[in-house]
């Protein structure tokens, strides 16, 4: 097996139970997004335009949807004879076996994996966010700071700020503090959850922090905190562009709206920049003479015969006459019954909305999740309806 | 399930009007229904139907062809054994390309002896239709048919140039003409053969023994008296694309929903290279009516009764009407595109006027602008 310069590690197990219903059966990275993709199709595609052929994809809630999406990695172009996708679940050894207990931890249990490619780096990235990022211009930046840890900093509005890992840097973009989800930031660069780690220097805190019986065994909590005790040379690649964490029901929401901007900040048609998915191989969308579609992004394979405006639409979906859909995301697979109206909605896949039936409210800025298969009847509006 | 049947799609001498819609490919892959090529019906037919060692008899501009199939994985015939074996001409003299098919079977008549499957199955590229080929093999065994051709009833057949079939009461096939005979009869032949394979082997033999070297011609219409010929009628949509009326009307029936939801689903999938193309974008200001749009194309303006392939971009005040715009179509501002097919990049700057008259569709070529 040749050495590889740098291996990606993906953390693709997060529950994601902020988005309820939506992820009762999948995992938060194989949650639909912008039409055709998946959230995990940004950061493999991420990959793939980088220039990295060594992804290991670390799973362990609800894996078996996520796996079967991914496969051998052939749609990301990792399937690969020296390296590719590997999928990384946790696993019993002679000693027993545990969960995944942190992001931390699941890296940690998977050293053996990461040796085989004896890399000089290691990039650490998750599944749960949209954005584009070449991490190869990170990387020269890594190499020409002589850094041993990297993290990807984004300026965040200062009210947001207090979710994130937010950072604090000087005039060179050496990091000189790094808070955990501070109640009052001081600073409003937060960390993307992008990190290059110099193997060297990753190996040694990650045995550290195993160690440690009073860690939770997590990046942001654990082992950058002690990285940064130890005055170790940690620097911020502050990254320009669209970027969102989608953990919620609204920020699901609000990033497929943002896909439907007039100039949306995020481009899905830089053909140099595509981004790669498990296409649903179906004919191309009908739009009949009765239907009107206006500044929305609809898929292959759906028959559209009413009215859809400012929505994203994935594949299979069927709109019957006199339907009206509005500011809503609608899944694979998805009937919207005659005359029935959705505003302000996720439609979990295969969804049935009945004819006649209403789903949300125009008037209200509650996001309405009707779940995966779910039958909405006319006179039962809100059948396991999860309001947000 | 293991197949008994091996699958052929012969591009040889291919009856082809589509003028410079296939100037610098076969007729195989000239764009079809806004994603598709014209073999991937018959391929993904044969594929569906169980079948998993298929040979495409490429002959002549087959550069395309060979970068659409590839391996076959679009088609699930990347296989351990078997899958896709595209087989251009294998003869060294460049005037023995212009022979008849039987030739170049004979050429290729390794692809069947090695193959220790019993049947056959011989198709073209140009019938658009979903065909379920297993239920052709059972009618051929339990008519004990020597040679079953697929055959479609169509009383009012006006495009697309197919050969007539005559059949007596019995299902028997009497007579079989050329592309451009009189004979009376609403049944066309969509040039599906299955036999066995030795009974192939054996007409390839004897007829290029007789100097003669046409399969159809030669060796099954001469032979319709002494083998049992027998058609088998197929229900579902035929499209006979090989002239640009029959590509302009069959690519508007496609818009018909009755049309769409059966061409490309029943009795199985088409299947077709994959592109990674974002969803389509329509914009705040676009009207779309009575249209196939493909993914990754944006409209900011209107389009109506028309097909639009991957990649297409109307901009603002454009109107598309009554058009086939193929892949990475540009139609710039207030352009106005009517009864015409676009091939493949064509860019339409800003403020034209396009139309096709009397009835024939404007034809641009490859890479045009205009």
């Amino acid at each position: 097996m040749g050495r590889k310069e740098m291996i990606a590690m993906l953390l693709a197990g997060g529950e994601g139970k902020r988005l309820g219903v939506l992820t009762r059966d999948l995992a938060k990275p194989a949650v639909y997004f912008g039409g055709k993709y998946r959230i995990i199709d940004f950061t493999l595609s991420n990959c793939a335009h980088s220039g990295i052929d060594t992804v290991g994809v670390l799973t362990q809630y609800q894996p078996l949807e996520l796996n079967r999406y991914l496969g051998i990695g052939s749609p990301w172009g990792l399937d690969r004879r020296d390296g590719g996708m590997t999928i990384l679940p946790p696993y019993v050894k002679q000693k027993g076996g545990v969960w995944y207990k942190g992001t931390a931890n699941a890296i940690y249990q998977n050293m053996a994996f990461i040796e085989r490619y004896d890399p000089e780096y290691v990039l650490v990235i998750s599944g749960d966010h949209i954005y584009k990022m070449d991490y190869e211009l990170m990387l020269e930046h890594h190499k020409k700071c002589g850094a041993d840890l990297t993290i990807a900093g984004i300026e965040v509005e200062w009210k947001e700020a207090s979710r994130f890992g937010v950072m604090h840097i000087d005039d060179e973009d050496r990091i000189t503090a790094f808070e955990e989800k501070p109640k009052n930031p001081k600073s409003n660069i937060a960390s993307m959850g992008v990190y290059i780690f110099t193997w060297k220097a990753l190996q040694k805190y990650l045995i550290i922090d195993e160690a440690n019986r009073n860690s939770s065994h997590d990046f942001g909590k654990d082992v950058i905190p002690a990285m940064m005790r130890d005055g170790l040379r940690m620097h911020c690649y502050p990254f320009k562009g669209y970027w969102k964490d989608v953990g919620t029901i609204e920020s699901l929401w609000e990033a497929n709206m943002d896909l439907i901007a007039d100039e949306p900040a995020l481009s899905l048609y830089d053909p140099e920049w595509r981004i790669y998915s498990v296409s649903p191989n179906k004919p191309a969308q009908l739009t009949t003479d009765t239907a009107e579609v206006t500044a929305s992004l609809v898929t292959e394979g759906c028959i559209l015969e009413g009215i859809v405006d400012r929505s994203v639409l994935f594949s299979g979906v069927h709109t019957e006459i006199g339907s009206l859909i509005t500011e809503s995301v609608i899944m694979p697979n998805v009937t919207i019954g005659a005359g029935a109206q959705v505003h302000r909605a996720i439609i979990g896949e295969g969804a049935v909305i009945q004819a006649g039936a209403t789903i949300g409210d125009p008037n209200s800025d509650e996001i309405t999740v009707v779940a995966v298969d779910q039958f909405v009847a006319v006179d039962h509006q809100l059948l396991e309806v999860e309001p947000t | 399930m293991k197949h008994n049947v091996l699958g052929v799609i012969n591009l040889i001498h291919e009856t082809d009007e589509l003028e410079r819609l296939t100037q610098s490919r076969c007729l195989a892959t000239v764009p079809f229904a806004a994603r598709y090529r014209l073999i991937d019906f018959v391929l993904s037919s044969l594929v569906n139907s169980g079948m998993d060692k298929i040979a495409v008899f490429a002959h002549t501009k087959y550069r395309s062809l060979m970068d659409h199939l590839g391996s076959g994985k679009h088609w699930d015939l990347q296989h351990r054994q078997g899958g896709l074996f595209i087989l251009p001409p294998a003869t060294d003299d460049i005037q023995e390309i212009s022979r008849g098919d039987l030739y170049h079977f004979y050429q290729h008549r390794d692809y069947f002896q090695r193959s220790s499957l019993d049947y056959v199955v011989i198709t073209r590229s140009h019938m658009v239709c979903n065909v379920d080929f297993d239920d052709v093999i059972r009618s051929h065994q339990e008519q004990g048919a020597d040679i079953t051709v697929v055959c479609k009833r169509e009383p009012n057949h006006t495009f697309g140039k197919a050969r007539k079939v005559k059949m007596d009461a019995d299902g028997r096939i009497t007579a079989i003409q050329d592309h451009y005979g009189r004979m009376i009869s609403d049944i066309i032949s969509m040039e599906m053969y299955v036999m066995r394979k030795e009974l192939l082997m054996e007409l390839v033999e004897t007829s290029l023994a007789q100097g003669q070297d046409h399969l159809v011609r030669h060796a099954i219409f001469s032979r319709l008296g002494k083998l049992n010929v027998r058609a088998y009628m197929y229900d579902g949509y035929l499209g006979v694309v090989n002239t640009i009326s029959s590509y302009y009307e069959h690519s508007m029936k496609l818009l018909q929903p009755a049309v769409w939801k059966e061409l490309f689903y029943r009795p199985g999938p088409i299947y077709t290279k994959v592109k990674d193309e974002p969803p389509a974008r329509y914009s705040a200001s676009s009207k779309v009516t009575n249209s196939l749009i493909a993914n990754g194309c944006r409209i900011e303006g209107t389009v109506i009764n028309s097909v639009l392939f991957r990649g297409v971009h109307v901009e603002k005040g454009a109107i598309v009407k009554d058009s086939i715009i193929m892949q990475n179509g540009q139609i710039s501002e207030n352009s106005f595109v009517y009864n015409s097919i676009l091939d493949k990049d064509v860019v339409v700057e800003s403020d034209r006027d396009i139309r096709g008259a009397g009835g024939t569709p404007f034809l641009a070529g490859k890479k045009k602008i205009i």
